[in-house]
């Protein structure tokens, strides 16, 4: 086991202890490698910014009903904290409408990390496609036979009379209507919030763990007068410990990255997504 | 006083090792599998989804299509045969069972295919409101279905890079033993249901 964790070797004897890494720009640059190797997998579609609550990137929805709109959204965040996002897309870049919605709803992540509350309704003009895709915390509510009637009922109708800002807000309309007739959802917040205070006691125990671990070694050091590591003198061997492994500190660095979640969604407008995810759930239409 | 100080940094060392272990990609391999076993319990998951549809999709059908008795026949034996493989989470490195599980289950998607083209000849059924919303839960499930597969595929080949690159490589080999998951075969071709003829 200890002949396979780099960074710890014994040493015969007294030789040289000058390197623990026999070239650390090597070790950089392997570490550079798997990083890269273990980067965000290749998303085929180029995806626009979060910057609202409606991304109009086909530019279908004139100002006076995008200000609608956006005030029907918030006004259901702030009663329900439910993140419904309307976006319309020049083109689906050779994709299928639910791949492309998956990846748009996983890119902004929608809604609350723990709840998964999130919505998005994705209108593509170009390919005449439009789809609800719901987050895994809705799917029980706003259920796929449900989305399917809103799109074939309120929205299909008028995007063939290339009514899009009409079929839009009939289609935001009759998703909210079916979200806040469930009165669960109201309970279920007050505890999750309650949660929230919990884990920030999780988030800075690793913290202090460190903190109380470099105390100690400190201590050990100034006692010891090293400079670069401590060394145990055991039976005839002696162990060299670094302290401040610069390599090895890179690993930990990236620890906890991705949960911190919104990153790509941007502070722009002082709107991002929670942290929401998707598993497919939803409905299609075409006209 | 010798042995008080020399206990002290035996502790510190043991501290140490623990954190330079996580540090260079101790925990990266358990967590890299709890994923892809988790991943992979949500595909069962939405094919179990699809598989309990099946009984009303076939019922409804049956009250407007009687004579379409082997399509629905088909969809019924299909479904108990893709049903009966289930693939353990510690199976997952067994290509054979993991093939097995994924035979059935395209068996289904195509039996399903046929019954809904079939459908199509039945205007009764299809402005049949239960069949509407059937339908509609059926595709939702088969979007599902797609994502979840897109996920494991994913959490998979992490995984078996992870095992197959430097440090994991080391880990794998001499600690935990891993072996490669079995991906997916992509058979799109078998996911599109079949061309009906007349």
């Amino acid at each position: 086991m200890a002949s396979t964790a780099p960074g710890i070797l014994p040493r015969r004897g007294g030789k040289t202890r000058r390197r623990i890494w026999p070239r650390p720009e090597l070790a950089g640059l392997l570490l550079l490698c798997i990083v890269c190797l273990a980067g965000e997998p290749g998303r085929a579609f180029d995806l626009p910014p979060l910057t609202g609550r409606v991304v109009d990137q086909a530019g279908v929805i004139p100002a006076g009903s995008r200000d609608a709109i956006e005030t029907k959204l918030k006004d259901l965040e702030d009663k329900s904290g439910i993140q419904l996002v309307v976006a319309t897309v020049k083109s689906l870049q050779g994709g299928d409408v639910e791949t492309f919605a998956n990846d748009l709803f996983r890119r902004w992540k929608l809604g609350e990390a723990k709840k998964n509350n999130g919505v998005l309704l994705l209108v593509a003009p170009t390919e005449h496609k439009v789809r609800i895709e719901v987050g895994y915390g809705l799917e029980g509510t706003l259920t796929d036979a449900l989305s399917s009637v809103i799109i074939a009922s309120a929205m299909v109708p008028r995007f063939k009379a290339n009514d899009f800002p009409g079929g839009i807000e009939r289609g935001v309309d009759g998703i909210i209507s079916v979200l806040t007739t469930d009165a669960a959802e109201w309970h279920a917040k007050a505890r999750v919030r309650a949660e929230d205070q919990q884990s920030l006691f999780d988030v800075l125990f690793p913290i202090l763990m460190v903190l109380v671990i470099i105390f100690i070694f400190r201590h050990m050091v100034s006692s010891a007068g090293g400079t670069s590591g401590t060394l145990v003198r055991r039976g005839g061997r002696t162990i060299f410990i670094p302290y401040g492994g610069a390599p090895w500190g890179g690993g930990s660095s990236g620890w906890g990255g991705g949960s911190w979640g919104g990153s790509d969604g941007g502070f722009s407008g002082g709107f991002s997504g929670g942290g929401g995810s998707s598993g497919g759930g939803g409905a299609s239409g075409s006209w | 006083m010798t042995a008080r100080v020399s206990r002290l940094p035996a502790i510190i060392a043991a501290i140490c090792i623990a954190s330079l272990l996580s540090g260079c990609g101790y925990n990266t391999i358990p967590t890299l599998e709890e994923q892809a076993k988790a991943r992979w319990s949500d595909v069962q998951n939405q094919y179990q989804r699809r598989a309990d549809l099946i009984p009303n999709l076939v019922a409804t059908v049956q009250g407007y299509a009687k004579q379409e008795k082997d399509v629905l026949t088909a969809v019924i034996e299909a479904r108990a045969k893709a049903t009966q493989i289930k693939v353990d989470a510690s199976q997952l490195t067994d290509p054979e069972k993991v093939k097995q599980f994924q035979d059935a289950q395209n068996q289904l998607t195509g039996a399903l295919g046929r019954l809904l083209a079939v459908s199509e000849n039945y205007p009764d059924l299809k402005s049949n409101a239960n069949f509407l919303a059937l339908q509609s839960q059926l595709e939702g499930t088969e979007n599902r279905i797609s994502v979840a597969r897109r996920d494991y595929i994913e959490a998979v080949r992490t995984f078996n890079t992870e095992i197959k690159t430097f440090p994991g490589l080391l880990w794998a080999r001499a600690v935990f033993a891993s072996k490669p998951m079995a991906e997916f075969a992509a058979s799109e071709t078998a996911q599109t249901p079949p061309q009906v003829k007349f």
